[in-house]
């Protein structure tokens, strides 16, 4: 270390110490700016949607057939753009810059602190009702602080990549008033202090996915994709709750910091009680994380813009379980049926949806069961008690999931500019109409190829070691010993089958001859630099993002340059402080069993076999699909027998789930309709109206007109008050 | 003595009752309403003898109403009359929603 950097981190120390150990800057603002990103775009967007539809009332009095021509004229580039179009490109990524600048000032004064404790930061009391006194309250603790940079950061890049990508869209100021909303909500996930404003933040990304994802709405499809993520994710919620429930009857508080310091005293190891909790917590992150069985939802979100898909169907929300269960990893280590559950659910999930990303053909569908195998690896991860290599991969997977998307995002920019330009009906995201895209989109293909090396998990890119540390950690763990190899071989299978769909991918797409047509060709071109340079920051992140979590034998070794690289384990260590208590009942419960490995070998040895196998898997696929004729979508057509077949309806699971719960549920409304509504609760209100009406009839019999009919009851009356009187 | 001047009293009440209640000439009917007011006065004055003077009090009461009554009676029936040219009550059975 040189003198001057000595003295920096001397003074920060010392700052810290006179301080309460970490001393936060502004942590309020981080959350506010995205919300005031969201107010001014909203606005915006209010005032241009109502222009808009001026323009379109008298457009359509003027010209009432013209429907087709004018939506396709909105879509030409080069109208001139109003104020509403251009403030958001100011408002919108400016908000997450300052949030990003604003985090990374506090990360750097936590970097500097001694911090062991999570510092509460509470502004009001939000819930004051009897024994459940819930504050508005964040916390800032490393968990939540890598979190923080990675939203903040990934989603300012994304951000960025909006700005080409969405420029020309009629809805510009509303999507980025949806993403800035996005982000305020999912820095209140990750910093709320306890479970309730968790929730808030956790409800609140749920809201924003199902806004972007049906985000053009006037397309059905699109709209019920947006609707199908939002229930599957209720279905999720209701776990979470319930799991809330049992922690509040259990502890009496919904504190984080409170439920967690009690939880080893109060919780019997292996209970009910935990394993409840900890099961009900992994039905809502399984839910949130695209999990089996609820992961069904998250290709069909691929239906919002891509760089929707990127922010938050891969970046950011979706790891919200994998946070969840990290940040709870107290309860899961006192729960080792759930913990195991975890990891096999994650296991599961990730040779599924690996096995389903074989034989997808739209490039978006590919990533999307991509990101959801790769979410079963942070599962297994966090599953097996290797919280660190969890996150770490949440972390890198960040990186290189974002770059593959929008790298995807720029393709399908470019096939659309390409395709609308001869006005081929075509489909923009079919890997088998693009090929050859290299040429035309030189920079995109470098990039995407680093992501794709990456997440196929070669040295030296980040995933290699995050993946593999996954990898080596779910070999290495009781109770369950059996159990844990076979998740082991699952791991191994699912990493290898993301080498060979990833490469399939590239090929398809970047290699080979193009197959878009001789007069499309010429218009396919490279993505304007505001979309080109977040994938190269994305890109130098997805290389290097790994560096900072090498365990110490295999820094020592090639992979680590023989001890080149300055830290090891820095993220391990990072989070130590919140993963502390979770190692400790660990160890206490399963001793030195805990991180024995059946399966044996030292991290160099497998880190040479896994990055060898993963080499070859890439050139072997490299090979086969290059040597193969490739035919457009048209004339392919759809796979007929076969596996193949079956993996391209996805293994029939929505057709399952459409049989066995979504029928049953419309046979029950419609029963409740027709039978319950209808018949029961309607016909009763319509039997007391017919019996009044019917009395009411009765009643005007008697009213004739006639005076002598009125005066004659009016004495029978009398005569009969009068008998009643005298008897 | 008050045993006659109440059966007299009853008498009257019953033929106006009667004749409300079977006549459709509304003069007639309004006279016979007021042969049933006069039944009750009588009945009231019969009474005050052995009850004390109250019930002559209320006489001048149930005259001045009675009065009155009339006034307004006789001027819907006179709109009436010169309206549909008749006073039979079969011709009105307005009185119905």
């Amino acid at each position: 270390m040189t003198e001057p950097a000595r003295t920096t981190t001397e003074a920060l120390a010392a700052t810290a110490q006179a301080g309460s150990g970490f001393d936060p800057v502004l942590p309020g603002i981080i959350l506010l700016l995205p919300l005031l990103g969201f107010l001014l775009n909203g606005i915006l967007a209010l005032v241009a949607g109502s222009r808009s539809a001026t323009a379109l009332r008298l457009a359509a009095l003027a010209e009432p057939d013209s429907e087709e021509e004018r939506v396709d004229h909105q879509h030409e580039v080069g109208a001139p753009k109003r104020a509403t179009h251009t403030l958001p490109t100011w408002i919108g990524p400016g908000v997450m810059l300052l949030a990003f600048v604003l985090t990374a000032a506090n990360f750097l004064r936590m970097l500097g602190a001694d911090l062991h404790d999570a510092v509460v930061i509470s502004y009001w009391s939000w819930m004051p009702t009897g024994a459940l006194s819930v504050d508005a309250a964040i916390q800032l603790d490393q968990l939540s602080m890598i979190m923080m940079m990675v939203i903040t950061g990934v989603g300012f890049l994304i951000h960025v990549f909006s700005v080409g990508y969405m420029k020309d869209d009629p809805g510009y100021p509303r999507y980025f008033a949806y993403l800035n909303l996005f982000v305020f909500f999912m820095l209140v996930l990750v910093t709320g202090a306890n479970f309730p404003v968790m929730f808030v933040g956790w409800e609140g990304v749920g809201l924003c996915s199902y806004l972007l994802i049906g985000f053009w709405f006037q397309d059905r499809e699109k709209a019920d994709a947006g609707k199908k993520a939002f229930i599957v994710n209720r279905i999720g919620d209701v776990g979470l709750l319930m799991a809330m429930f049992i922690l509040f009857s259990t502890f009496g508080t919904l504190n984080y910091g409170e439920i967690f310091a009690a939880a080893p005293t109060t919780l019997v190891y292996g209970g009910g009680v935990v394993t409840a909790i900890t099961l009900f917590l992994l039905l809502g992150a399984a839910g949130k994380s695209a999990q089996i069985p609820l992961y069904v939802w998250l290709p069909d979100a691929m239906a919002g813009p891509t760089p929707v898909s990127a922010l938050i169907h891969a970046a950011t929300m979706v790891t919200a379980g994998v946070y969840l269960v990290a940040r709870a990893s107290v309860l899961f280590a006192l729960a080792p049926v759930g913990a195991a559950a975890v990891a096999t659910i994650g296991a599961l999930t990730a040779l599924f949806a690996a096995t389903i990303a074989l034989k997808q053909y739209d490039i978006k569908k590919v990533l999307a069961y991509s990101t959801v195998s790769q979410l079963g690896f942070m599962f297994m991860g966090v599953g097996v008690g290797a919280y660190a290599a969890g996150v770490f991969h949440l972390m890198t997977h960040a990186f290189f999931k974002a770059l593959l998307f929008l790298g995807a995002g720029a393709v399908i920019h470019s096939m659309h500019h390409a395709l609308h330009a001869t006005h081929k009906d075509w489909d923009a995201q079919d890997m088998r109409n693009m090929g050859g895209l290299r040429r035309p989109m030189k920079w995109t293909w470098i990039f995407m190829w680093i992501a794709t090396l990456a997440i196929a998990g070669i040295w030296p890119f980040a995933g290699f070691f995050s993946k593999d540390e996954i990898i080596w950690y779910v070999g290495t763990s009781a109770p369950f010993g059996p159990l844990y190899a076979v998740l082991w071989g699952m791991a191994v299978v699912t990493a290898l089958l993301t080498a060979f769909y990833m490469t399939r991918m590239m090929i398809l797409t970047f290699h080979g001859p193009n197959r878009t047509g001789e007069a499309e060709r010429k218009h396919l071109h490279e993505a304007p630099l505001t979309m080109t340079i977040p994938l190269g920051v994305l890109a130098i992140l997805s290389i290097f993002g790994g560096w900072i979590n090498v365990p110490e034998s295999v820094r020592n070794s090639f992979f680590g340059g023989f001890g080149l690289l300055p830290m090891s384990e820095w993220l391990h260590d990072w989070l130590l402080p919140v993963t502390a208590a979770a190692d400790a009942i660990r160890l206490e419960q399963m001793g030195a069993y805990a991180y024995q490995s059946p399966i044996g070998g030292g991290h160099v040895t497998w880190g040479f076999i896994a990055t060898g196998l993963a080499l070859a898997v890439v050139i072997l696929a490299s090979r086969l699909f290059l040597s193969r004729d490739v035919k457009t979508a048209l004339e392919e057509g759809e796979p007929t027998s076969g596996i193949g077949k079956l993996l391209y309806n996805k293994w029939y699971v929505d057709e399952f789930y459409d049989r066995i719960i979504v029928q049953p549920v419309i046979g029950i409304s419609r029963f409740s309709w027709r039978v319950v509504d209808r018949v029961l609760i309607d016909g009763t209100v319509n039997a007391v109206g017919a019996v009044s009406r019917g009395a009411g009839w009765f009643g005007s019999l008697f009213q004739t007109g006639q005076l002598n009919t009125y005066a004659f009851i009016l004495a029978l009356g009398a005569l009969a008050l009068l008998g009643v009187l005298i008897l | 003595m008050l045993v006659e001047a109440l059966v007299l009293s009853a008498i009257l009440f019953v033929i106006g009752t009667a004749g409300v209640l079977i006549r459709r000439n509304a003069i007639i009917m309004f006279l016979c309403i007021e042969l049933m007011l006069n039944a009750v006065n009588l009945s009231f004055v019969a009474l005050s003898r052995y009850l004390g003077i109250e019930g002559q009090l209320y006489v001048f009461f149930v005259m001045t109403v009675a009065a009155a009554e009339a006034a307004v009676g006789l001027a819907i029936i006179i709109a009436i009359f010169r309206h549909y040219e008749t006073v039979n009550v079969d011709n009105f059975n307005l009185l119905k929603w």
